[in-house]
């Protein structure tokens, strides 16, 4: 009989830059899921696989060097097989750089769980001119080895048949790194009077607390604290004497820092294995790395490639990504004009059925403004993702470092405003979640405040909507003005508050530069999907909310049954003067009352939709003339301004088309009319009026000011406010959002525009990213004064550049 | 001599790292141990931070963390 699988958690460990990554994917294959630590924002990717004995679970942990307390990703990753004690951990090691990998492995060893070691990069080392002894390396770490090429999922089958082998019980001894001979006696006698206390901290493995109580860990000196003090609280301060006497012993005796034993040891048993299991190690060769920074990082042309690089990033999303929106967006106009389609029509010419509003205006209109996007932020988020993957980022930190730094800032930033979107356009929130990566909390935290400021991509379709109102001549130069704006101000903020605000003192500034890789298709692609798809989400989710409460906010509380009748009694004197003005002769005039008039107003709105629609293209467009002439012949004439399908004019029926035409118009006024009075009397008209006093000193209308309001719960929704605003205002007619604000704000100067993009530069962060900040700052004050400053600088510009500008020009 | 007054194309053993806390456990981590080879590669354009080959890898110090280093020039 066969056994059923069990189940095995399996957790995969690495340092940065070991291809971890790869290998993940070669196990679980499109299995994977994404979620966060609970608590913290770091990323916690698992997925599955199937042995023949076992139902995996794997964990992804965070890349570390070494499995400290000082970094919140090293914390998690050793908390990790602290409390969910996998059963198998596989080590990912590059194997072209396999002495520095040890160091993270013999420190996995002291947590004393089953490890698989999974030499990766083989090709790598290959291509070095190393010749590494699997069965030798086997022996000396005493755990199961294999060789992978992660990128070219090479190695699979074996790494899975390890994992089974590891997970069996009765594994040999596993050997440990020994530290030097003093240090080892010192290490005995703290592990028997741990043990001693053995059944306080019994969760704990004892020659890893030994070790890191020594490093001089607080982690752990709390870890010990805590579990102790639920029985005797007395016994835990003893131990922790005893271990500062033990170090300050052996300070004392060797003139060392246990820190530095540790290490040391650490890395001469890795230079002695090294030494044995690896051959032909080549003595210095130039290797690609080293030729390609010897021109990437050469003092003069680093800046310009840099600057190179960055404008690319520009050419490529605004004009490349732009081009490919105006294709997609057809796709997604589609969809709306779709939804309209959905409803019967209305009985009613001047008004549209609530539900009806509420899908195609609130919802449907909201979303397809964004979608127009979605193109653009793949190609953006497809250029950084290339930038990670090919080792440039650290090389941008490295070229950057010395000018952030003077503003309070760190080399580190730079990945973190890059995601924000001091290039051209990212998101606060993941620009938030990468500061963790910074180790130096001053930076970090200015970092995090000044990342407001920069230009989230939400913001990209505003500008892109000012540009082409106001700026049309440059629309590059404009967006790369914004930028180079937001970021100024953002830097002289930092630098305030590296003044006068942030407290504490820089941290450690040491940074691998990893070999250049070429990116690989897949990750480059998977990671921008990923990403455009959170984005996407997050549409869903917040701005559909946004859009439906904003609808609310611009048709409730109505104008009142008495008003309504009063647009219904224009209405009927415009029928009524129509039926008047076409001769009782007439064999047209019975179409022109009632039903009837209803359905040829319809019938007249279809056929004008459909011309344009292929406006260009004259075989489609007598093909549409044919359809729509073959359902109603006498509707058609009506409609098509008295001319029948086969070019003949009826000059009575030319009479009642032309009067068709006018009553057209005066029912468009009317339902204009009545929609500007329910915007104006809505509870979102009065709030954005009530702030009109003030706002007008920046040149901003109510209706910005509603859009303004409403785009603190995403940003997301700004140009999707402005489209609810307009297009209620204009009715439901297909359109550019451009022209509906031209007709609407026709007395707009280029002044307005500026201030306004002055205003939305700056302005407060989304919701999401205000949680954000106040999950990594821990202080809600952090949080509201994130919120709050943006605010005041960005109305105090834009009031500047309002009420100053037009002097000088 | 210190870690940062080495010049580009230079290479040393390290001594001592006079550091503690964070910095100190962090350049231990990334292998600056006593009796190391350290090749000063370059500076960064603006003379800082500068880039040291340690163990065959490329890595990033501040000058005000290479200070620290206590080195003897080879």
């Amino acid at each position: 009989m066969k056994e059923l699988p069990q189940d095995l958690l399996v957790a995969l460990a690495g340092q940065p830059n070991s291809g971890k990554s790869t290998i993940f994917n070669m196990l679980t294959g499109a299995r994977q899921h994404v979620a966060n630590y609970p608590g913290v924002t770091v990323e916690k990717k698992w997925g599955r696989f199937k042995t023949n004995k076992y139902k995996v679970s794997l964990v992804d942990l965070p890349g570390t060097y070494s499995l400290t307390s000082y970094t919140q990703e090293e914390r998690i990753a050793r908390d990790f097989i602290l409390t969910e004690k996998p059963q198998v951990l596989i080590a990912v090691v590059d194997a072209s750089n396999l002495e520095r990998s040890l160091y993270l492995v013999f420190q996995l060893q002291e947590m004393n769980l089953p490890i698989v070691l999974c030499l990766n990069m083989m090709d790598t080392a290959e291509s070095r001119g190393m010749a590494i002894n699997v069965q030798a390396l086997e022996e000396e770490l005493g755990m199961p080895v294999v060789a992978t090429i992660g990128t070219k999922r090479i190695g699979k089958r074996q790494l899975m048949e390890a994992v089974e082998r590891a997970a069996a019980p009765a594994l040999k001894a596993r050997l440990r790194p020994r530290y030097d001979d003093e240090f080892e006696s010192l290490l005995e006698r703290l592990e028997t009077r741990l043990d001693e206390a053995g059944h306080l901290i019994d969760s704990l493995p004892r020659r890893w607390l030994a070790v890191k109580l020594m490093e001089h860990d607080d982690e752990a000196r709390r870890r010990l604290l805590e579990h102790t003090q639920l029985s005797d609280d007395e016994a835990g301060r003893e131990l922790v004497n005893y271990v500062e006497a033990l170090r300050k012993e052996f300070v004392e005796g060797s003139g060392k820092s246990p820190e530095k034993v540790i290490a040391a040891g650490r890395y001469n048993n890795a230079a002695e294995i090294v030494r044995k299991v690896v051959g032909g190690l080549g003595a210095g060769t130039r290797t690609m790395t080293d030729r390609i920074d010897s021109i990437v990082l050469q003092p003069v042309l680093a800046p310009i490639i840099l600057a190179g690089i960055l404008l690319c990033f520009y050419q490529i999303t605004m004009v490349y990504g732009a081009n490919l929106a105006d294709r997609c967006f057809p796709l997604f106009q589609a969809a709306k004009d779709g939804a309209a389609d959905l409803f019967p029509m209305s009985p009613d010419l001047i008004r549209t059925g609530l539900l009806q509003s509420l899908t195609v205006n609130g919802l449907v209109g909201g979303i397809v403004a964004i979608l127009y996007y979605v193109p653009i932020f793949l190609i953006l988020f497809g250029l950084i993702a290339i930038l990670e993957d090919s080792g440039y980022m650290p090389r941008m930190a490295f070229i950057m470092d010395r000018i952030l730094r003077s503003f309070g800032l760190h080399g580190q930033s730079t990945l973190p405003l890059i995601l924000g979107g001091v290039v051209v356009g990212g998101c606060a929130v993941p620009g938030v979640m990468a500061t963790r990566a910074m180790k130096d909390e001053k930076a970090r935290l200015i970092t995090i405040l000044i990342m407001p400021l920069m230009n989230c991509m939400a913001k990209i379709p505003f500008y892109v909507l000012m540009v082409g109102l106001f700026f049309t001549w440059y629309k590059g130069l404009v967006l790369f003005g914004i930028s180079l704006f937001s970021f100024v101000v953002a830097l002289g903020m930092a630098k305030l508050f590296s003044r006068f605000l942030v407290k504490g003192e820089p941290a450690p500034f040491v940074m691998e530069l990893p070999a250049y890789h070429l990116p690989t298709i897949r990750g480059v692609l998977g990671r921008a999907v990923e990403r455009v798809w959170l984005f996407v989400k997050k549409i869903v989710t917040i701005v559909t909310a946004v859009m439906v409460g904003v609808w609310f906010f611009v048709t409730f509380p109505g104008i009142g049954f008495e008003r309504e009748m009063y647009y219904d009694e224009r209405l009927a004197e415009a029928a009524a003067e129509l039926y008047q003005s076409v001769s009782p002769s007439n064999p047209y005039r019975r179409y022109l009352s009632g039903t009837n008039l209803v359905e040829l107003m319809h019938f007249r709105t279809r056929l004008k939709e459909a011309q344009k629609n292929v406006a260009e293209d004259r075989e489609a467009l007598s093909a549409v003339i044919r359809k729509f002439a073959a359902e109603n012949p006498a509707l058609f004439i009506l409609a098509n301004d008295g001319v029948a399908n086969d070019g003949t004019v009826d000059d009575e029926a030319r009479k009642a088309a032309s009067a068709v035409k006018r009553f057209e118009r005066s029912v468009r006024t009317i339902s204009r009319d009545r929609r500007k009075e329910i915007v104006d009397t809505s509870w979102a008209g009065q709030a954005g009026r009530a702030l009109e006093p003030v706002s007008s000193l920046a040149g901003f209308n109510w209706r910005i000011n509603i859009a303004i309001i409403s785009s603190f719960a995403a940003k997301e929704s700004l140009v999707g406010t402005l489209g609810t605003i307009y297009s209620v205002e204009e009715g439901t007619q297909s359109g550019t959002l451009e022209q509906s604000i031209q007709q609407a704000e026709s007395d707009w100067t280029i002044w307005h525009g500026l201030a306004i993009l002055v205003f939305v530069a700056l302005f407060p962060p989304c919701l999401a990213t205000l949680i954000m900040i106040r999950h990594e700052t821990q202080s809600t004050g952090w949080m509201l004064f994130a919120t709050a400053y943006p605010i005041v600088v960005g109305f105090i510009l834009a009031c500047l550049v309002y009420q100053v500008g037009p002097h000088f020009l | 001599m210190t870690l940062d007054e080495v010049l580009p194309g230079g290479e040393c053993i390290i001594r001592d790292v006079n550091l503690d806390g964070a910095v100190l456990q962090r350049l231990l981590d990334m292998g600056f141990i006593e009796g190391v080879r350290v090749e000063v590669i370059r500076n960064a354009p603006l003379l800082d931070p500068l880039d040291v080959r340690i163990r065959s890898t490329l890595i990033a110090v501040r000058k005000s963390e290479a200070r620290g280093v206590k080195v003897e020039p080879l």
